[in-house]
């Protein structure tokens, strides 16, 4: 059995607004093994993001709100940990790499200096060694004019260079675990490839985990061992990739292969859509949050929540429907 | 509970719906309430001086000068020559009104035409309404009305044109500024197609587009306008005594701040309290019109 | 850089141009004569005569015009009467008072609105931000003129702690310099001070909801310099765009606040001249504050490019 790098448990984070109580994440748990990358996927509004977020507590106070659960980081309870403890870990054991590279760094400090604010941050060492090991980070990344790209400014970087620029800042600290939140989505279809490579890359060397969420199934069968399909704030199928991509179980999973477009596709033929939308999360109740838009619905759905049921080793599916007895026929689209 | 999810959701939207308007957005918003509340009483005071004044706003007694409030049913008590003050801050809201709206009728009106000129003609035009427009900014607001006022003369109709053409560079650019943002967009382009003159285009077209900022700025400019009557009045340039206004009040009571310090201090507050209820009331309609607009 | 700040600079003649132009049509426009205001009502007329022609008045108004525009380039704006001594040299002495005053009351602004502003932003829906927030509402909407007569009132004739009126002078004691401008200084700083702390407070309220805030969280940085140093250095165009507005308003300020509390400053001038007639007073007054607004804008365009480096055009380039 591998070692258990984090390990989230009944997460549920909820924004107060003045309109209503959105459950953004309501009752998610996972584990992540060391050197292990599992995936978290779903639409936009489907509390992907915002899980993320909850494992090194950015959620914006005081609307936002983590209500319950444990965020086990190495045995350690990220929740309770003080600011300071928090503090120490963000950034040096935990490492965020967000959707647009173009906003994730301040656009009115040289990345040199942000790079050496980061690093003076965990280590306690001169400001010339640190821009020895920022520049180090640099040429890491495939960055090949390190010394002189220190003293620009963000703007003066493309986008894919940006992201490699924030991967750098990751592998300044301790790194354990990269929560890598849409890390390409903002960026060309081929630099999109070049930078989930050298996420990999990264990860071979240092062995850390990556915790990448995405609403790409492809990156997913990609860079994969694990992956998580999020639904309106809850875990609706949780699996091996492997196992998820031989036999996906919940109707909202096969709506997601479904829409992907494939290359042996005939191109006269529309793309497939889930019709619908993502359900308001001030409205949540005793139902399946997936029902408005389930071409299986039935009763049950409207008046019951399904539970989340491990329907075989390692995988897990929410839905009255695929149980250890119940099984439901996928109609062809 | 069945049936619950899909009601609650409808009723939702609906209630999204309605409530996305932006009188009822302003109504939520409390602070604007308050300062509308204050327009509205002012405005109140204005439109019947005559009713709600308990005396008239001119008429001395010598044998009852400089009351304290309150003493012989005078509420704000006396002035150096005995008027009401009261009555005079009533009469004084009417010509508070009038110039604060007067003002920003006449700055806005020809600001914002110039603004239209400039923004949407471009070239030599744009650049010799707009480097004008940068002369007039080149001169402090008080400066300028004071300056205006020593040309003009004193007076009320003086005053109006004083504080209206101090704001007209104001409008100027802001209008100048949205026309910029407007004028290439698709639909102006496919208005000019099907042939629209361009005064059409312009006031038809353009212009309902542009209105949200220029609103905000009126409102908020009314208050600008009130202080500067005041000012004005105060330093002897504005309104000629002894028409009440709130500044000829205010400057009245100044010389007797040490001994009735009353007169002053009641006509300065109602300055305050005016300001105050048009900065309300015009954030509030910022916030609802225009929550990117900045100041 | 520096070629921009060039650009800005031969940008500023036209404008400084068109302002003198302006100003002389404004005086022109003033009701009565010059020469029979200076010598007074039982001048006798050849008297009057002479006047004219030695200020040039007999001339046509082109010619009038040539030369204000000549004796601008030389810095000559003639005599005032009222003082009977050159405008340069009486400008000269009572800029320094209002420079002074305005830049007391800006520092009091600065250090009280900023800060307000930032703990308020930061502090968003707490007691402190919406107490701090209705203060500045009534600051912004303060009558300065009322407000300096209420500190008079209060602080020099109930309370007698400060004097009311003057300027102090340093032979006097630091307290009696420093007394005299505590009142006036407070009550030029409000509208600053006040709207300072609003638009610093939105403006890093826009800023603190950006990624890269959120990313250097993230990294494990101190809330103080996510705050401190890089949101506010994010925040701070619309805050330079107020300062340089507050600081030309300032001006404005000046000339009310010098009144109520008899500071001999340009602003005191300017009114007592116009309440005087002093055309030549006048003329040149409106001239120097009406530049030094201009110069003040620009030093607003140039402290930009120096806060927001995308504006920097000769960068290097990127790689985009």
């Amino acid at each position: 059995m591998k070692e258990k790098l984090l390990d989230v448990k009944d997460l549920k984070t909820y924004f107060y607004l003045s309109s209503g109580i959105v459950k953004a994440v309501d009752g998610v748990s996972f584990t992540l093994e060391k050197g292990q990358t599992m995936g978290i996927v779903g639409e936009s509004g489907s509390g992907k993001s915002v899980t993320a977020s909850s494992i090194t507590r950015l959620i914006s106070k005081p609307i936002g709100k983590i209500v319950n659960g444990e965020v086990l980081f190495e045995g350690k309870d990220i929740l309770k940990m003080s600011n300071k403890e928090l503090l120490s870990i963000r950034g040096k054991d935990i490492s965020m790499i967000f959707q647009d590279p173009m906003t994730s760094l301040d656009p009115v400090y040289r990345i040199g200096e942000q790079m050496i604010e980061v690093i003076l941050t965990h280590q306690k060492i001169s400001k010339q060694e640190a821009k020895r090991i920022a520049i180090d980070a640099l040429i890491n990344v495939g960055i090949s004019d390190a010394e002189d790209r220190f003293n620009s400014y963000p703007h003066e970087f493309s986008g894919g260079m940006r992201q490699r620029v924030m991967i750098a800042m990751s592998l300044v600290g301790d790194l354990k675990l990269i929560i890598a939140d849409e890390p390409t989505t903002a960026l060309d279809v081929t630099v999109q490839a070049k930078v989930l490579e050298l996420l990999k890359d990264v990860q071979k060397k240092t062995n850390t985990s990556i915790l990448m969420i995405t609403h790409n199934l492809g990156v997913v069968w990609d860079m994969c061992d694990t992956v998580m399909v999020m639904y309106a704030g809850k875990t609706v199928e949780y699996a091996k990739v492997k196992e998820l991509y031989k036999n996906p179980l919940h109707p909202y999973t096969w709506g997601l292969l479904d829409s992907m477009p494939k290359l042996s596709q005939d191109s006269n033929k529309p793309l497939i859509t889930i019709e619908g939308s993502p359900p308001d999360l001030r409205l949540t109740g005793n139902f399946c949050n997936f029902h408005y838009r389930c071409p299986y619905v039935q009763d049950i759905c409207r008046t019951k929540m399904p539970e989340l049921i491990e329907v075989d080793e390692g995988h897990f599916v929410s839905c009255h429907f695929q149980t250890r007895e119940n099984t439901l026929e996928r109609k062809e689209v | 509970m069945n049936t619950v999810d899909l009601k609650d959701k409808d009723k939702l939207f609906l209630t999204e719906k309605k409530a996305n308007s932006p009188w009822s957005k302003l109504k939520r918003n409390k602070t604007a309430m308050i300062g509308l509340f204050i327009v509205i009483i002012m405005t109140l005071l204005a439109l019947f001086s005559p009713v709600f004044a308990p005396h008239d706003p001119n008429q001395m007694n010598l044998s009852k000068v400089h009351l304290k409030p309150g003493v012989e049913g005078f509420i704000f008590g006396t002035d150096d020559v005995g008027r009401d003050i009261l009555s005079r801050i009533i009469y004084g809201a009417r010509i508070s009104m009038i110039v604060a709206i007067g003002g920003t009728l006449v700055g806005g009106i020809i600001g914002v035409l110039l603004g239209l000129i400039s923004g949407y003609s471009g070239g030599t035009i744009d650049s010799i309404i707009m480097r004008l427009m940068d002369a007039m900014f080149a001169f402090p607001f008080v400066l300028l009305a004071i300056v205006l006022m020593t040309v003009l003369g004193n007076g009320l109709r003086n005053v109006i044109l004083a504080i209206g053409i101090a704001n007209i560079p104001g409008y100027a650019r802001i209008t100048r500024g949205q026309v910029h943002v407007v004028k290439n967009e698709e639909y102006c382009n496919a208005i000019r197609v099907l042939g629209a003159s361009n005064t059409r285009l312009l006031l038809n077209h353009i212009l309902p587009n542009i209105l949200s900022p220029i609103i905000v700025y009126a409102t908020l400019s009314i208050a600008g306008a009130i202080i500067s009557e005041a000012a004005l009045s105060f330093l002897g340039l504005g309104i000629s005594p002894p028409t009440a206004s709130w500044g000829n009040i205010l400057r009245g009571g100044k010389d007797f701040l040490n001994t009735y310090p009353h007169v002053a201090t009641i006509s300065g507050l109602f300055i305050l309290i005016t300001v105050l209820g048009f900065n309300l009331l015009g954030d509030g309609i910022r916030d609802v019109l225009d929550p990117k607009m900045k100041r | 850089m520096l070629k921009t700040i060039f650009k800005r600079l031969l940008q500023l003649i036209p404008i400084l141009f068109l302002v003198s132009t302006i100003i002389f049509v404004i005086t022109r426009m003033i009701p009565g004569d010059p020469a029979a205001t200076m010598l007074g009502p039982q001048a006798p007329v050849d008297a009057v005569e002479q006047l004219r022609e030695e200020l040039g008045l007999n001339k046509s108004i082109g010619e009038q015009y040539l030369i204000y525009l000549k004796d601008i380039i030389k810095g000559d704006f003639g005599r005032s009467y009222q003082y009977g001594q050159s405008v340069t040299s009486l400008l000269f002495e009572r800029f320094p008072n209002t420079l002074l005053l305005s830049i007391v009351s800006l520092f009091l602004a600065l250090i009280i609105g900023i800060p307000i502003g930032i703990i308020s932003a930061t502090k968003h829906y707490s007691i402190f931000d919406y107490v701090s927030m209705i203060i500045a509402l009534i600051g912004v909407s303060m009558p300065i003129f009322w407000l300096g007569l209420m500190l008079v009132l209060i602080f020099s004739v109930n309370l007698q702690w400060l004097p009311s009126i003057g300027m102090g002078s340093l032979q006097n004691g630091l307290w009696d310099f420093i007394s005299h401008l505590i009142l006036p200084s407070v009550a030029l700083a409000t509208i600053p001070a006040a709207t300072f702390a609003r638009v610093t407070r939105s403006s890093m309220l826009d800023v603190v909801k950006e990624d890269y805030i959120k990313s250097l969280r993230s990294k494990g940085i101190k809330e103080k310099s996510v705050i401190w140093k890089h949101a506010l250095k994010n925040a701070l165009p619309p805050i330079v765009t107020v300062i340089g507005l507050q600081t030309s308003s300032l001006l404005s300020g000046a000339i009310l606040t010098e009144t109520i509390f008899s500071w001999p400053g340009l602003g005191r001038l300017i009114v007592d001249a116009i309440q005087n007639r002093d055309y030549m007073l006048i003329q040149g007054a409106v001239l120097l504050i009406a530049f030094i607004f201009v110069f003040i804008n620009l030093i607003v365009d140039i402290t930009y490019l120096y806060i927001n480096p995308k504006i920097n055009y000769d960068g290097k380039g990127g790689d985009k």
